[in-house]
Parts: structure tokens; sequence; C-alpha cells
């Protein structure tokens, strides 16, 4: 007898199977693609000559290209590279700290976000090394002997500790990815007709079978990646932040940075992972596994990260105010009041405001309400990095230095060319990658759906509670079936 | 080389598991058992000691940590002193965030290095497996089959008691 929790929603609906699962996660792997998927990589790939078009720009005539001037010297380059690492931070939250929590409903979502990671840090890497002028020599910035032509870096930098901890970040999310995908790769390699997918798939696979002691090593890497990537995670952007916070500029130098950029983070990350989800479970068809539970779910990680940004907001101003320096009170009611106004204002209403409509029911299970969601906190959440950057620098210190801002077009083309490159690879990913992790799937399929666990232990004197009575009834079989002979 | 198995194909991990320990129980020896994911209580039943992997992973940490505080402290300390600020030339408080990374970026690799060597897992153009179901829906279990072929029809008997919805013969080629 089977009979579904009355307290555990399943985490995987439409009664599936095992097989379903391999099936409906490798349908979009082994078909052509459809005419959609080949819109969209059209779509992708002009904006990713967009891209290159700025980078060519930007190479051969320098960074006068930008719209950058002696006051305002780092503007929209810092501003998406932040934006684009915080993006990448929900899927290692997904992944690492979602797996320490034991919180199962992360299995049908963090392959996706995990790659999401691999690719926003890859967006984010553009920036500073495009920003270097002489991106050929970036070399310079790891620890290379005094004959190489600069001295030994300097690890008093936080802009050091950044190449460190974005460079870790990046491998680590990458091995963490691509262990979570050779079990699924071999699902692959085992079905593939084709012989040029059979080798390609085998190589990926790295000769996994599957066998008992293999998962046992796999659980336990899977669990120490997920240890080390958790505080990993959370260094990154507090790193990141000190970019900003170690410096003497009036709204940069608070020490709430670390804590307020993590919330930002993984508000803006979660954004962008409902933004993904929401069009790969309708294209690929994965409803059954990213269900509406997921959505609000991750909905609800959204809003509480966006509450803990907004008390960020509030906090910054009690303490220009109560500190009584003038030039970090100034700092504050110029970014509310200045020229700058109308990006204080989005920054508040898209992450303030908007996510808080997350409280009603209806919101957090409404697919085109969380779309739109999703967009607007993206929205805000480039908008809170430009209003710290730009309104903290362009009236510093001196009033004869103040200066305004204006993106230049190659500026913007950079910007939106580094979607195009996300949107690029993450539709390959979509394509010839499992975009759920079925192994992972397969095992909480039961979840949720109690018939019991027949298998006790070694006690012999502890009986089974209850036997498989139906054999050959797949376990994962709705309430209703019924076995045919 | 060559070696042949019985396979014991089962439908249910939970039949798996009591099919393992009575299996064991009546003292066959089994090779190995290959399933699509990781199945909870199949170490204990198969007598799978806990891998030692963590162990290895705070080597790794701490061969990271030693490397990075080196690193930090011979450079700026002693080989190249640079005055950054007044600030002391070994200034530890700012080589955490350095040291941490390095921690992590040793331990990680190291470990999928050893988790891939220990485990034999290496790119390979063309991989044998027992049973190309058992990385979708069905769970295997590998019983190697010595000379004497006699004990086929018994063993097929037990793993069709235990609940194998079917059992077969498999010869692999050992490369």
């Amino acid at each position: 007898m089977q009979h579904v929790s009355p307290v555990r929603e399943p985490l995987v609906t439409g009664g599936k199977t095992y097989h379903d699962i391999t099936q409906d996660v490798c349908r979009q792997v082994e078909a052509k693609p459809n005419i959609r998927w080949m819109a969209a990589l059209a779509v992708a790939l002009f904006f990713l000559g967009v891209f290159l078009y700025s980078v060519y720009r930007t190479l051969w005539y320098g960074i006068g290209e930008w719209g950058l001037n002696k006051t305002v010297g780092w503007a929209w380059d810092i501003t998406n590279f932040v934006w684009w690492v915080g993006i990448g931070h929900a899927g290692t939250l997904i992944s690492a700290v979602l797996l320490l929590f034991r919180q199962k409903w992360r299995s049908s979502i963090n392959r996706a976000a995990e790659a999401m990671t691999i690719f926003a840090v890859i967006c984010a890497a553009m920036f500073p090394v495009l920003h270097m002028g002489r991106p050929w020599q970036a070399y310079w910035v790891f620890p290379l002997q005094n004959t190489f032509g600069s001295l030994w870096a300097n690890f008093n930098s936080p802009l050091l500790w950044d190449v460190f901890a974005i460079s870790t970040y990046f491998s680590v999310s990458l091995v963490f990815w691509y262990i979570g995908l050779i079990p699924d790769f071999a699902t692959i390699r085992d079905r593939a007709k084709g012989p040029i997918a059979k080798v390609a798939y085998s190589m990926l696979s790295m000769n996994w079978k599957g066998s008992a002691k293999a998962w046992s090593r796999y659980e336990t890497v899977s669990l120490i990646l997920a240890g080390v990537s958790t505080p990993l995670v959370l260094s990154v952007h507090t790193i990141v932040s000190m970019d900003f916070a170690t410096s003497v500029v009036p709204g940069w130098h608070t020490t709430i940075f670390p804590p307020y950029f993590v919330a930002g983070a993984i508000f803006s990350g979660f954004a962008m992972v409902l933004t993904l989800m929401l069009i790969t479970r309708v294209v690929f068809k994965l409803e059954d596994y990213i269900t509406l539970e997921h959505i609000a779910l991750m909905n609800k990680i959204m809003m509480i990260t966006g509450s803990i940004v907004g008390v960020a907001y509030i906090t910054e101003f009690f303490i220009a105010w109560y500190s009584q320096v003038e030039f970090e009170q100034y700092a504050f009611i110029n970014r509310a009041t200045g020229p700058y106004w109308w990006a204080y204002a989005s920054m508040m209403t898209c992450n303030v405001i908007t996510p808080q409509l997350v409280w009603f029911r209806k919101v957090r299970y409404s697919i085109p309400m969380t779309f739109v969601l999703s967009i607007i906190v993206n929205i805000g959440m480039w908008f809170e990095r430009f209003v710290i950057i730009v309104t903290s620098l362009h009236r510093d210190y001196l009033p004869s230095s103040w200066a305004m801002f204006s993106p230049s077009i190659i500026d913007i083309g950079i910007y939106v060319g580094t979607m195009g490159l996300f949107f690029t690879l993450f539709l390959l990913f979509a394509k010839f990658f499992p975009v759920i992790n079925m192994a992972e799937v397969k095992t909480i399929l039961k979840y949720g759906v109690d018939n019991g666990p027949t298998y006790t232990g070694h006690d012999p004197h502890h009986a089974p509670t209850h036997h498989h009575t139906t054999p050959g009834v797949p376990a994962s079989a709705p309430i209703t079936y019924t076995k045919h002979d | 080389m060559t070696k042949r198995f019985a396979l014991g194909v089962f439908d249910d991990e939970d039949v798996l598991l009591h099919a393992i320990e009575n299996v064991r129980a009546a003292g066959v020896k089994i090779y190995d058992v290959f399933t699509p994911f990781p199945i909870h209580g199949i170490d204990d039943a198969l007598g799978i000691e806990r891998s030692r992997l963590p162990i290895a992973a705070f080597f790794y940490g701490l061969c990271g940590l030693s490397f990075a505080l080196w690193m930090q402290i011979y450079m700026l300390g002693f080989d190249w002193p640079m005055i950054i600020g007044g600030k002391p030339h070994i200034s530890l408080p700012a080589f955490i965030p350095v040291s941490f990374e390095l921690t992590v970026l040793f331990t990680c690799h190291g470990m999928a290095i050893t988790f891939f060597i220990i485990t034999s897992m290496y790119p390979k153009p063309k991989v044998q497996v027992m049973d190309v179901r058992s990385t979708d829906d069905k769970f295997v279990m590998a019983i190697e089959l010595k000379d004497d072929t006699s004990n086929l029809g018994q063993l097929t008997q037990l793993l069709r008691d235990n609940g194998a919805s079917e059992v077969n013969e498999k010869e692999m080629t050992k490369n």
C-alpha cells in the first residue's frame, strides 16, 4: 500500500518512475535542437557579437572608450562585476549550503543553478580584466617573481584578495559541478546511439559505473566540497565588499558591507535562478521536477534576503546620522536626493518594496508574478551596485572635483554583451548537458510518497515494519497504480 | 583476462538491500553492486568501510594553509619587504583572506584528484559496463562466477527468491 504523506509535499509530482526521470531529462540532450532553442541561441550569439565588438574597441582604443572620468574612475565595469558575481552566489548556496541543511528540494534545481554560477563568474571576470587596459598582462595579478617586471603582489590589498577569491571560487565551483555531472554523463553514455555522442559522453563520464563503493566516495566528496564551499561563498562576496569597505570613501567605509553584500548576492542570485528556471521548466517540460513548491520556496529565500538588504539600507542611513560625520551624512543624503536620486529610488522600490509582495501566498505561487518579480529584483540589484559605486565617487571630497558619470555606448555594449555571453553558454549547457541532476532526483523520488523503507538495518530483532507487498510495482507509482499482468 | 559474472537485476532499492543481506548471509560473495543513484544504507549492507577521504581533505587543507602563509610571509616579509601604508611587513590579519582561499583551493582540488585516482576515474573513450540499465533504473548485483559453473542454477534461484526480476550472465574482458 502506498499513501501520500499528509505532512510532506512530494518533491517530484506526476507519479514518475526512475526510468521516467531518465527519459524526461535526457530528452532534450538526445533530440535534435528545436527551433525555439536555435532562435534563442541566435539572439544570444548576436549579443555575444556586440560583446566582442565592444571588447575590440576597448582593447584597440583603450579605456577612453568607456564613460569614466577622473572623478568616477570606477563605474559600470565594477557595477557589472559585482552584479554578476552576486548572481553566481545563489548557485553555490543551493548546491552547498542547502545540501548541508538537508534541503532535499534543492536536488532538481542545483545543476542549472551551479551552471549559472560558473557562467556568471566568467561574465564577472571580464570586467576587471578589461579594465586593466592591458589584459594580455593579466597574469601580473598573480604572485610572480620580480624578474617578470613587477614586484611580488601586494598581499595587503583587497583587490589581490579578490583575485584569489574569484579564481578559487570559479575553480571550486567548476569541480563541484563536474563531479555532480559525472553519474549523469554515464546515464547519457549508456543510452547514446550515435558514435560521436558515445565517445564524447564516455570521455566526460570518466569511467563511471555506479558501483557501491564509488557512490560511497562520491557522497563523501560531495559533502566535503559542500562543507568547504559554504564558507567559500560567504568569503567571496565578503572580499568583494572589502574592495569598497577598506577604502576611505564616504559611503563605502562601512563595517556592515560584508553581510550586506552577501545577502544582496543571494537575493539577486535567487532572482536569476527563478528567471532561468521558470523558462527552463516550460521549454524542456520539466514542470513535474521544478514544481510550484520549488518556486514558492525560492521566493521565500528571495524575500528574506531582500529584507536583510532593506535593513542594511536603513542601517547605513542610521549610522550616517549617528556617526555625526558630516561627509558620511552628505554621501547618503546625496544618494537619496542628489542628481542620482532616480537610481536610488529604483533600488529602493525594486529591492525593498516589491519583494514584500511575496508575503502573499497568491504571489508566491504565481508563475507570471514570480517571473516579473525576479526581473525587477535583478534590475534593482544592478541599481544597488550602481548607487553604491557611482554616487559615492561622483561627489567624494573636493567640490571642485565633483563630476557626473554617463556610460558610453561601449560601456552599454560590454554589459549587454556579457548577457549574450551568459546566455550562449547557458543554452549550450541546456542542450548538451542534463539540466537536472538525475541521480540526485532519483534519490528523493520517494520523499513524501510514504511507502515506508522496508529495509531496517542489521538488527534481526527489529522486524521490518511492512513489506513490499506487490513486487514489480514501482515504488514511485501513483496511489491509483494497479499492477498489470 | 575474462571473468564471468551472474547479474541479479532488481527494480527497487529496498528489495535490493534485503537481497544483499540475504545473499551475504547465504555465504555468497558479492563482487559489486551497480546502482543509478547512491542508496542510503548500502555501505552497511555490503560492509563497505567509511571512506578516509575526509582525512585526506584535512591534510590537503593544511598544506594549502601552510603554503599560503609561507608564500605571503616569505614574499612580503623576507624576499622583498615593501612599506605599504606604514604597516608591518608581516601583517597576519591582512594575510587571512588569501590563506583561507588557498586552504579551500587545495582541499577541493586535492580531494577531487584523490577521488579520481582511487576510484580509477579517467577519461576513457569506451566504458565497459555490466548492464547499461544500471545507470537508468535498475539495480544490478554482480557475483563473480569461478571456474565451476555448477552453482549457477542455485545462485539464480537465490537471487530470484530475494526479488531479482531477472538474472543474467555476463562476461567481462579485463583490459
